[in-house]
Formats: C-alpha cells, sequence, structure tokens
C-alpha cells in the first residue's frame, strides 16, 4: 500500500506540461496530461541528464528538452530508436490535488 | 397490517424502485411519496426535448394520478418532509404532520450548484433542474438575450434549446474546450462548431466575475477580462451537488452523498436511498442508467431478498439535434494504451478508441455516432479485439473494409476552397481544369496559373489532381510534417488560411491528424503558423512550445538557462552595464559574454531564478532580448554618422528604430539584421537575414544572409530614400515571411523556393500589398509588441519554482 502525500493543486502544474519536486536525490518531474493524468519521472534524461520537466508534453509521451528523445511517461521507457530509461513513480490525482509517495519521496531523500 | 413505506422525493430513482416493487409485491408495502415538486414523477431527462420544442410535459409525465390512484400510493405532492426522527420512526412533513414509517426511503436527488458569484441572488438567475427552469426559459421571447454559465451536458442542452426558439444565446464555458469531462478537444472542437453554426455563441476559457443586476433582476453577466454580456435571464448549468441535508440532520452517515452499501442502505438498516443523493463505494452518480440499478436492487432490498448493485461502465451523449456525440469509459492517453483515431474532415466525423491489452476501454466519436452502442458492447464487455484491430474503428459494417484515405482532407474542401493564395484559384478552378484536359501538374500551371507564383500550394494541386483523376495521377512523394500527418508544411499552410482554421484541434480535424493530439514536431510549426495567421482569434500556447520560448531564455547543457537583455542596436549605458553587473553578482552566475550579436549574455542562470533576476533588470528598464527565439533577435548597429568619418546615414539610429518597432515578432526561425553606416559594411550587415548598408543616396535593403551552418551574402532586394520607407518595407519583408514561409526555413530558405523576384514584387512593386503587410504586422505586433519577462514576472513567477521541495527535509 502506498502512504499518499499531497504535494500541490492539479492547477499548479499546466495542461500538457511539468513542474519538479526537489529532493536530495535530484528532482522529480510532476507532469500533467491534456487529459488530466499526473505521472512522476526521474527529472534527468539517461542519454545526458536533460531537464525532462522542460519537455514538449504530447499524449502520454514527454520530448527532452536538449536532444529530442522521447519517453514515455507511464514506463519512462524510450520510444523509437533510442534505448534508454527514466525512473517513474507512483503518482495520482484525488480531489485536484496531486499525490505522490511518500516512501519514494523519502528513498530518494536517503539516496 | 401492511408495513408502511414512506418515499422522500418522487423522482427518476424512487419512481423505478416503486414500479419494480409495486408489480413483485404490490400489497408488501402502505406507500405514501413526498415530493417537494407539485407534482408526481416524470422523466427529467427529458426536460431538453420540452425546452426546445420536441415533446410537451404531458409526453414525459411517467406517473399520472391514475397510476398512482390505482397502485394505492398516498401521494404528498408539494410538500416537503421536514425532520426525520429515527428513534421513533417517524417523518415530520413540512405542514407539521407526523407519520411513522416501518421503512423509509430518500430520494432527494440533488441540488444544481450555484457559483456564489456577486449577484447570483438576483431575479433572472435560474439553474436547470425542474420543469419549473424550463418553462422559465421557454418564457422568453424570440429577441431576448440569455447567458448560460457551464459548457457540459446540462447547459448545452439549456442552449440549444433556447436557440431553437431564436433566443440570443451566449455559453460561458471556463475550461478551454465544450463538455471536457467527455470529450477530448478535437470532439470538443467539431461541437462547438455545430453549435456556432446553430447561432450559439460560446466563449471558452472565460471567467464569470459578477452578475450585474438591475432594480433586483439580471442584466448582464461580466467576465474577468471585462466584457459585458447582456441577458434577460442567466442560467447557471455549472454541476449537482447531492441533495444530503435532511439525511445529515437525521445523523445518518454522508460523505459527498448518502452512504449506502451494495443493498442501498444507509447506516440505518430501516432506511434506503437511491439516485443522485447516494454516495457509493466512493462514487456519485448524475446519470440514470446505475439509478435504475440502484432502483431495482432497493425494491429487492425491501422485499428481504438479496440482491447487489454493481457500478458499471457510462456513456454520455447529448440530446441536442444535430450534434452526435458519444463518449464512453477512459479515453486518457497512457502507455501501452494505443489510440485509433480516425478523422473524415468531409462529413465532419471524428473517431477515437483507445485500446490497452487488446480490449477497447475508451471512445469519444463525434459526427456519425450509430455505431457507439456496438463500441460501448465492446468497451463493457471487454472484447478481445486482437482480430478485428485493423478496420476496428470502422464500426461492425465495416470490418474487412477500406484503410485511411490520405486525401481524404483535399476531397472535403468546397469548390471555393482556395488553393492557390497567390493568384487566388480556387479548388473549383482546378477541377474545371482537370475536366477540361489538363491532366498534370504543369497543365494546372500553364491552364489556371495555380502554384505558378510561390509554389507553396503546390502539394494541394497535385492532391487535387489525384483526388480528381484517381489512379491516373501518380501523387508525387512529399515529406509530411511528421508521423501525425500526411500533408506537408505547405498544404497546412494553405489550409490555415483558406479554411480560416484558427484553433490547434481545427487543424487536427481538417487536416486529418492521425493522432489525437500531436507532438513535439508539429505542435510548435502549428502553433507559429495560427499566431502568425490569426493574431486575435489565436491564442499562444506556451505547452506547444520549445521550452526556451516557454521560458524565454535558452535552456544550456546542465539545464541552466542563459539571459541575454536587450540593447537597442547594441547601444548601452553605464546604468544598464552596472545593473547588468550587479544582477550577475547577485545571481552568481559563472559566465558573462559578450555575444556576436552586440549583447551581453549571463549564462549559468538557475531556472527558479529566473523571475527574480527579469525582475532586477526591468528595474533597470531593460526587457527581454528574445535571444532565445524564432522571431526578431537584434540589429546590429555601426556606430555611423554619430563618430564614424566616413558615416553617410545615421545607422545606430535606424537600428534602435527598426528594432523598436520589430521586436516582438515570432517569425518562422530567427531574425536578425545589421545596419551599416557605409558600405565598409562595419555592421556585417550582408550576411544577416535582412541588411541595411547606408550610402550617400539613401539605404540599401538586402535580404536573406546566412553566418551560420550555411553562410551567405545577402541578396539586393531595392534602394530607397529615407528612413521612413526602410522601415516600411522592412516590416513588409517581415510579414510576408512569417505568412508565407515554412517554419524553420530562414529567409535564404524560403527565399530559394519561392524566389527573388516573387518577393520583389509583393513587398517593393505592389504598393498596395506591401501597405497591406505592413498593416497586419503591426495588427499583430499590437499584441506581441510586449516584454514576456515582465509579464511572467507578474503573472508566472510562481510556475518557475519547484512544486515542493524535500531537498532539506524529509518527507512527512
Ligand atoms: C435537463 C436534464 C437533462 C438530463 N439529461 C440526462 C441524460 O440525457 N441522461 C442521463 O442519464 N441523465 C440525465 N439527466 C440526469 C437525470 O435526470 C438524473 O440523474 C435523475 O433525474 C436523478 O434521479 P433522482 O431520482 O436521483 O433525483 P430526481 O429525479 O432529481 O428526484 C428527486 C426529487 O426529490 C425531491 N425532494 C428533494 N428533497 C426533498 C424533501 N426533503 N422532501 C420531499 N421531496 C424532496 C425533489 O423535489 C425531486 O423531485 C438530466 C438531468 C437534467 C436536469
Ligand atoms: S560601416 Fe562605415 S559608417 Fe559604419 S562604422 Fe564602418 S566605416 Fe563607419
Ligand atoms: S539529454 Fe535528453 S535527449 Fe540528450
Amino acid at each position: 500500500m502506498s502512504d499518499w502525500m499531497d504535494i500541490a493543486a492539479l492547477d499548479d502544474v499546466p495542461q500538457r506540461g511539468s513542474r519538479v519536486v526537489k529532493t536530495p536525490g535530484g528532482c522529480v518531474a510532476v507532469f500533467r496530461t491534456a487529459e488530466d493524468e499526473v505521472y512522476a519521472l526521474n527529472n534527468s534524461c539517461p542519454h545526458m541528464g536533460g531537464p525532462l520537466s522542460e519537455g514538449i508534453v504530447h499524449g502520454a509521451s514527454v520530448t527532452c528538452p536538449l536532444h529530442n528523445w522521447v519517453f514515455s511517461l507511464e514506463t519512462g521507457q524510450a520510444r523509437g530508436a533510442d534505448i534508454g530509461r527514466v525512473d517513474t513513480y507512483p503518482a495520482k490525482v484525488e480531489n485536484g490535488r496531486i499525490l505522490l509517495d511518500k516512501a519514494t519521496l523519502n528513498q530518494r531523500i536517503v539516496a | 397490517m401492511k408495513k408502511k413505506l414512506i418515499i422522500i422525493g418522487a423522482g427518476m430513482a424512487t419512481g423505478r424502485a416503486l414500479e419494480t416493487l409495486l408489480v413483485t409485491a404490490p400489497d408488501a408495502y402502505d406507500v405514501t411519496l413526498f415530493n417537494a415538486e407539485p407534482r408526481g414523477n416524470y422523466n427529467r431527462i427529458m426536460l431538453s426535448p420540452v425546452l426546445a420544442g420536441d415533446k410537451t410535459y404531458a409526453e414525459i409525465e411517467t406517473h399520472d394520478a391514475q397510476w398512482y390512484a390505482d397502485n394505492g400510493v398516498t401521494c404528498r405532492f408539494g410538500e416537503k418532509i421536514a425532520s426525520i426522527d429515527r428513534v421513533a420512526k417517524t417523518v415530520t412533513a413540512a405542514n407539521g404532520d407526523v407519520l411513522a414509517y416501518d421503512k423509509l426511503m430518500f430520494g432527494t436527488g440533488s441540488n444544481p450548484f450555484i457559483i456564489p458569484l456577486p449577484g447570483h441572488d438576483l431575479e433572472g438567475v435560474i439553474a436547470y433542474r425542474d420543469l419549473e427552469d424550463t418553462e422559465r426559459m421557454m418564457g422568453l421571447g424570440p429577441v431576448s438575450k440569455c447567458v448560460v454559465i457551464g459548457g457540459g451536458l446540462l447547459g448545452l442542452e439549456a442552449a440549444a434549446g433556447m436557440a431553437a426558439r431564436g433566443v440570443d444565446v451566449t455559453v460561458v464555458h471556463i475550461m478551454g474546450h465544450l463538455m471536457e469531462r467527455q470529450l477530448d478537444e478535437a470532439a470538443g472542437y467539431l461541437l462547438r462548431r455545430a453549435l456556432v453554426d446553430k447561432g450559439i455563441t460560446i466563449k471558452c476559457s472565460a471567467n464569470s466575475k459578477e452578475i450585474l443586476g438591475k432594480d433586483g433582476y439580471v442584466r448582464a453577466l461580466l467576465l474577468d477580462d471585462g466584457t459585458e454580456l447582456p441577458c434577460d435571464l442567466l442560467v447557471m448549468a455549472v454541476g449537482i451537488r447531492p441533495n444530503v441535508a435532511l439525511a445529515a440532520e437525521a445523523g445518518l452517515a454522508v460523505g459527498r452523498g448518502i452512504h449506502v452499501d451494495d443493498q442501498m442502505l444507509t447506516s440505518d438498516a430501516d432506511i434506503l436511498a437511491v439516485g443522485e443523493c447516494v454516495e457509493h463505494d466512493g462514487a456519485i452518480f448524475g446519470l440514470v442508467a446505475p439509478l435504475y440499478d440502484q432502483a431495482r436492487v432497493a425494491a429487492k432490498t425491501l422485499l428481504g431478498e438479496h440482491a447487489t448493485f454493481v457500478q458499471k461502465e457510462l456513456s454520455t451523449k447529448l440530446k441536442v439535434t444535430g450534434c452526435d456525440l458519444f463518449s464512453a469509459g477512459d479515453f486518457a492517453d497512457g502507455d501501452g494504451r494505443e489510440d485509433i483515431v480516425f478523422r473524415d474532415p468531409a462529413r465532419g466525423v471524428y473517431r477515437r478508441l483507445v485500446i490497452e491489452n487488446d480490449v477497447v476501454i475508451g471512445a469519444v466519436m463525434y459526427g456519425d455516432t450509430a455505431d457507439s452502442n456496438w463500441f460501448f458492447g465492446l468497451i463493457r464487455d471487454k472484447t478481445d479485439i486482437a482480430e478485428m484491430r485493423d478496420t476496428l474503428i470502422f464500426g461492425p459494417a465495416y470490418q474487412g473494409g477500406t484503410p485511411l484515405d490520405p486525401l481524404a482532407a483535399v476531397a472535403a474542401l468546397s469548390r471555393d476552397a482556395e488553393i492557390c493564395g497567390c493568384n487566388g484559384i480556387c479548388k473549383g478552378q482546378i477541377e474545371d481544369a482537370i475536366a477540361a484536359g489538363a491532366g498534370d501538374l504543369a497543365a494546372i500551371k500553364a491552364t489556371t496559373k495555380a502554384s505558378a507564383s510561390c509554389g507553396t500550394c503546390t502539394g494541394l494541386v497535385e492532391q487535387v489532381l489525384a483526388a480528381t483523376l484517381g489512379d491516373d495521377f501518380v501523387l508525387p512523394a512529399a515529406a509530411s510534417i511528421c508521423a501525425c500527418t500526411d500533408m506537408t508544411h505547405e498544404d497546412v499552410r494553405r489550409m490555415i488560411k483558406s479554411q480560416r482554421l484558427t484553433s490547434m484541434p481545427a487543424v487536427w480535424q481538417e487536416c486529418g491528424w492521425k493522432t489525437s493530439c500531436g507532438c513535439h514536431v508539429c505542435r510548435p510549426a502549428l502553433n507559429f503558423y495560427l499566431l502568425a495567421d490569426w493574431p486575435l482569434e489565436y491564442q499562444d500556447d506556451p505547452q506547444s512550445r520549445f521550452i526556451n520560448e516557454r521560458k524565454h531564455a535558452n535552456i544550456q547543457k546542465d539545464g541552466t538557462f542563459s539571459v541575454v537583455p536587450r540593447m537597442w542596436g547594441g547601444i548601452t549605458t553605464p546604468d544598464e552595464l552596472r545593473a547588468i553587473a550587479d544582477a550577475a553578482d547577485k545571481y552568481a552566475v559563472p559566465t558573462v559574454k559578450v555575444t556576436g550579436g552586440q549583447r551581453i549574455d549571463l549564462l549559468g542562470v538557475k531556472g527558479e531564478d529566473l523571475p527574480a533576476i527579469w525582475a532586477d533588470l526591468n528595474a533597470a528598464g531593460m526587457v527581454s532580448g528574445h535571444a532565445y527565439s524564432k522571431g526578431l533577435r537584434t540589429v546590429k548597429t555601426c556606430v555611423g554618422t554619430d563618430h564614424c568619418r566616413f558615416g553617410t546615414q545615421d545607422s545606430t539610429g535606424l537600428g534602435i528604430k527598426l528594432e523598436k518597432t520589430l521586436w516582438g515578432s515570432w517569425t518562422p526561425h530567427k531574425l536578425k539584421l545589421g545596419v551599416s553606416g557605409c558600405p565598409r559594411n562595419c555592421a556585417e550587415a550582408t550576411c544577416k537575414d535582412i541588411g541595411v548598408v547606408c550610402v550617400d543616396s539613401g539605404f540599401q535593403i538586402s535580404i536573406g544572409g546566412a553566418a551560420g551552418m550555411d553562410v551567405r551574402e545577402t541578396e539586393l532586394l531595392v534602394q530607397v530614400a529615407t528612413e521612413e520607407e526602410t522601415i516600411n518595407l522592412i516590416k513588409a519583408i517581415t510579414q510576408s515571411y512569417r505568412e508565407n514561409a515554412r517554419y524553420l526555413d530562414r529567409i535564404y530558405k524560403w527565399m530559394g523556393k519561392v524566389g527573388m523576384d516573387w518577393i520583389k514584387e509583393r513587398v517593393v512593386e505592389d504598393l498596395a500589398e506591401r501597405a497591406a503587410l505592413v498593416e497586419r504586422f503591426e495588427l499583430s505586433q499590437t499584441i506581441y509588441r510586449r516584454d514576456p519577462w515582465a509579464d511572467h514576472v507578474r503573472d508566472k513567477s510562481q510556475s518557475y519554482r519547484p512544486l515542493a521541495n524535500f531537498s532539506l527535509e524529509a518527507a512527512e
């Protein structure tokens, strides 16, 4: 069972956009799609560390702003010819609030 | 003795429960039915056809007086239950009567939500829930005006019903597209178009601020942006809240609704609840299908039989004539989920299926919903669709049928759709030329002139040939914008102009996009095309921009940003330099560099610090240098007659004037200018996109230089005598470039495609065209000539900060 933690209002993240949550283990990018789903991924691109939160969000994918690798928001897998994966974390929306899993956040703090 | 059942509310849910109860065990209970409305159960969902004049109230009455009499139901209509004593097992009616019950059933429905805007209590502000509301709307005469707040199912049915009676209706919706909970943007676009065709005005992304009144009666709705919408009646249809007050006062467990278990029992075993007033397993209900299931279960529970209420998938349709839409299940994008999109621009059809693990989990349809039940069946039954995947989208009749037609968008164009903008040639003229024997592009050019000028419409002309001649014409392969579409940049630009497509969903639909919402390749291009062609109608979409243009700074390889304040014409002052130095110190900027465009670049600024550093630079009078944009970057100048002994004109002054006119404008690619005071050319004007070299007799304007991966010298366009003419010509060139070039083509590339002569004809020779270009440029600049830094500092600085910061502490 996940232990959920209230992070922010859904509307604090624009549709087809992203903002970060800072942890000592690096930033977690929180994405919101056009259909109001949220996803949480490690903010760092496996290619050369590009900040994925600054990418263009389309469907349930994000394109890295540095060299256009495209990642699935759900699995973190690179799409197309590129090979790589970004860590994903549990996230959900409830009553207009974004919730992240407390354990993963704490893990990143220890990490 | 018969047991006593008292029912609170004669609505659709309790009505169905009563029917079931009376059919199975007519003698089990002595029933008393209270209803706050002064009538019995009617088919509430058919109020919309009543409003539209397609039905009368008598036709939608479910149970009439005779039915209640025949079934021995004691009716107390127009009477509310005021309170309940659960210990004594009695209810008290509004008139004070106390009645005992053995079983009590709640069916109190829900209350329309009224936004507590100032003025919400004025006379003439109503909801849309019951017959009284409907009659108020029906009472409006054909010359009256009505505003509906809420672009959901109810609001739109109310709007369409009144519009059918000739009322002038405006719908104000807070979200970006209509019925956003049931529809995606594409279907929302089609719906909007259909309603606009019915004469309804639709305002999306509109925030209501205040309801204005006169003598206690509503007079207008005031929006956030200052718009006043006059109205004789204001209908609020923004959602419903389960009606739980009475249950809560009686001490029953309530959350958002009255808590019930699978048998529809509340926390008190003698009290049941059904309908919109209940909350079951965390869910509340707003459509009748689940309420009918609940009603059947409740009837069985009353009879001591075991039955269980199970929540099922729901689907939505809109009861507005001519707007066929359907939505069911979950249609959000997701990985492992596959989208199948089908658009038929000719028939205004949009279909989208969302598939996960070979099962359809969601469907949105617009325009042709004949197959919706079949699709809904697939969703409900979780049918494995692997076998029919390729043709699934065409519905049950077409299994094994036609594949998607890449020519559909062009085939759908009407005969008067303009294909060639240069020569004003419409599709019909091309078709006529083909009928008269023109069988290839050269023949079309020769007979109609279509595509004979700038050539950007070539692709569309070829598609008209292919659509008309079928197999007799082989369509040359052209590179489409991206995998989302078969069309090229040029095709899409032409469509945007000739079909007046002013939003992204409109382009997606009318050009047959194969994805639901584009990708990182097409969205930035479309965003530019739309804002360049429709500066007033289209609103820039930051989420479709590359990060640099979204955050107004250049992203660096380590994720930090560079900040370049504007220095008009490359001129600065000691005060500005001091402010820049202070900012560099304050924000610990690691690198300060002088750029080739005569600016100072602060490199390595953290994303979070951007608004603060901008605010400091703004305070010193500086604005964004747009060093990150596909737009006007810099106007580089030499010192000219001010200081140089060779100078022929005030090159610095002209450069500053040019920069002050052009700044803020978006262009297909970056736009750099140079102004040199004499042919010695110290400002390197002849390798800029647009260069001006001053000579004794005036100003030589040349275009199409580059000093990047390609190095090219500009070509002379014209020499003019005055500064004023120079500025006007440059505005006209810039606008023509904005309107005609493909996204990410610098001027020299565009010039290579359309030819110098084509450009010269329009901006130099044709004075009327030049004036029109200047006018359109200025119109666009009324919106875009402003400092994005100041705007973001004021409105968006929060969005530059992390959502939350746990870097110092453990998550609590
Ligand atoms: C215009 C309109 C169009 C709709 N279209 C659709 C549609 O296309 N498809 C669909 O599935 N659904 C539609 N709905 C929703 C559907 O009508 C409701 O879900 C359904 O009517 C709810 O039934 P109910 O029995 O829970 O409540 P209701 O039908 O609202 O009945 C509740 C009754 O309880 C009475 N009451 C409340 N408190 C008390 C009290 N203290 N004492 C006595 N009586 C009380 C009220 O006066 C009311 O008559 C529509 C609704 C509206 C208004
Ligand atoms: S371009 Fe001519 S006027 Fe300008 S600085 Fe050089 S020499 Fe002087
Ligand atoms: S760092 Fe993400 S694509 Fe290169």
